[in-house]
């Protein structure tokens, strides 16, 4: 099985994803997570204004077999967070990139990212 | 008509089935290297890109693609299950009856041939050992179900005591030999009834026949673990795959098997009840219609000592607005907060799409209607006891 890993995107070990537009992120879970996890049914999300530090525990995607704790793939401020994901946690399963972002951070320190996994890198990862 | 099991066996003779006495299946070759016992379907399974899991030693398929999908599958049409890791034991002989009887909880006396009947076994203290189907194939020869990684345990369990008593009995774990594959839903029947000969839709509630089904020599029973109508299938593992494909029904795998039976309250061995690490006895369990005590089985004495209205905890259903679901092991606590009980057993129903669970708490607690606390991830999220099951069918 072959999962999604859009090239444009930066990648956690713990398969969160990362869309970095200059100084502020878009963070979600990948394809192969959402996957691996199968029928999500409840996220818990921070709220905004809430501050990260990489690699805290911010949040848990509930699926109908297992929880699972979200890691901050880098660290800074939140600044909205998806407000579809409380009724339409499916969402996640459905479109992991896009309709299923879950937070965006204004990024409190840019040399951070290159911490961070390539698409190629991740891809090796999962494969 | 349960004689016919008889395509499991290539022999019939005292004398073979003598020599038979002592073997035993391979499962403690597998619990001794710790590794998984597969369904002769695995492969195909891998195939089809099933997620597995590994339940009492065996690796079984979870889920093929969304077990919410696959659980309304179940619930408005029809979907099939590899159950191949639930166990066969064959008991035959002048004995086989006395000593059955002497085993399981419930009366199997009263079994016509080709009938089914659900049990317990028990300890001399009434504790579960396992939950069991019990079929009756004619008078001196019986089968019954064991539970995943329970097939060898019982299968000296019931030769020790054989030997014990000094019984006419031959006992057979053909586990190994036999696939189980269940069929469940509202088309259920029909469906299978259109892969087969013989008309299937009169067969009753917990018996049994042989038939070709796809041109596969099967015994079918009108039992299950979902609450739906339809059979469960017993046939050579060699003819597994070949029946498989010929069934064209959504897969299904034990994610909506445990989501569906745990929508009607049925209990799971090894969970809701556990030997080692959650003892009950069937009053706790709520299974006293599986006790008859006027029959003496092993764990009765120990049963007849207790006083049902006095149980330390009764199993009950539960279930909690919000989305968090209770997992096996949370504690479950009274309004004050005080922990009372805890969870065996907890999902999102697909059905009511709310999360529901079962467990224990003391009787003072268990009224439909009680208000309860689920401890899930350190903070105590109200509850209400419901009754079972959860969904009327």
């Amino acid at each position: 099985m072959t999962f999604s890993i859009p090239p444009d995107m930066q990648y956690s070990k713990s398969h969160e994803w990362v869309l970095v537009d200059s100084n502020t992120a878009l963070i979600g879970i990948t394809d192969f997570a959402q996957d691996e996890l199968g029928d999500i049914v409840f996220i818990e999300l921070p709220s905004i204004g809430e501050i990260l530090t990489k690699n805290q525990i911010f949040g848990l995607v509930e699926s109908i077999k297992a929880v699972s704790d979200l890691y901050a793939p880098l660290s800074g401020t939140i600044l909205d967070i998806n407000p579809t994901l409380e009724t339409e946690p499916e969402q996640v399963n459905n479109d992991p990139y896009d309709s299923g972002w879950m937070l965006k951070i204004e990024l409190k320190d840019l040399s951070e990212i290159k911490t961070l996994l390539t698409a190629d890198e991740y891809g090796d990862q999962t494969s | 008509m349960f004689g016919d099991m008889n395509h499991f066996r290539s022999n019939s003779s005292n004398w073979f089935f003598r020599t038979q006495t002592y073997k035993r299946d391979n499962a403690h070759i597998y619990l001794l290297a710790m590794i998984p016992r597969l369904s002769p379907l695995t492969p195909f399974h891998e195939q089809m890109g099933a997620k597995f899991t590994t339940f009492g030693g065996w690796k079984m398929p979870i889920r093929f693609g969304s077990i919410i999908e696959e659980h309304h599958c179940v619930r408005t049409s029809v979907g099939k299950f590899d159950v191949s890791h639930m166990g066969q034991i064959f008991l035959d002989g002048n004995d086989a009856e006395y000593l059955t009887n002497k085993l399981v909880s419930n009366n199997v006396t009263r079994l016509k041939d080709n009938q089914a009947q659900y049990a317990m076994i028990t300890d001399h203290q009434g504790v579960i050992l396992d939950d069991t189907l019990v079929y009756r194939n004619s008078s001196d020869s019986f089968m019954f179900i064991p539970n995943a990684g329970h097939d060898e345990e019982m299968f000296l369990r019931w030769t020790h005591f054989r030997d014990e008593w000094n019984l006419d009995v031959t006992i057979k774990n053909s586990t190994s030999e036999i696939a189980m594959f269940a069929i469940q839903g509202p088309i259920a029947v029909d469906s299978i009834e259109a892969l087969s000969s013989d008309t299937l839709s009169d067969l009753k509630r917990f018996t049994t026949t042989v038939t070709t089904i796809a041109g596969i020599t099967c015994t079918v029973s009108r039992t299950g673990y979902t609450g739906e109508d339809g059979f469960e299938l017993l046939l050579s593992s060699s003819d597994a795959v070949t029946l498989w494909k010929s069934l064209n029904f959504p897969s299904c795998g034990l994610g909506s098997r445990d989501t569906l039976r745990t929508e009607m309250g049925f209990l799971l061995s090894g969970q809701d009840f556990n030997h080692q690490t959650n003892p009950r006895n069937p009053f706790e369990a709520g299974v006293d219609f599986t006790v008859d005590l006027n029959q003496d089985f092993i764990g009765r004495d120990a049963l007849l000592g207790l006083n049902p209205e006095e149980l330390a905890f009764n199993f009950i259903g539960f279930s909690l607005p919000g989305r968090s679901i209770p997992r096996p092991g949370s504690a479950i606590s009274n309004e004050a907060g005080e922990q009372i009980g805890l969870v065996t057993s907890g999902t999102l129903s697909p059905t009511l799409n709310i999360p529901i669970g079962l467990g224990y708490v003391p009787p003072s607690y268990s009224s439909i209607g009680d208000p309860l606390q689920i401890s899930i991830r350190n903070s105590l999220k109200p509850a209400m006891i419901c009754s079972t099951p959860f969904i009327n069918l």
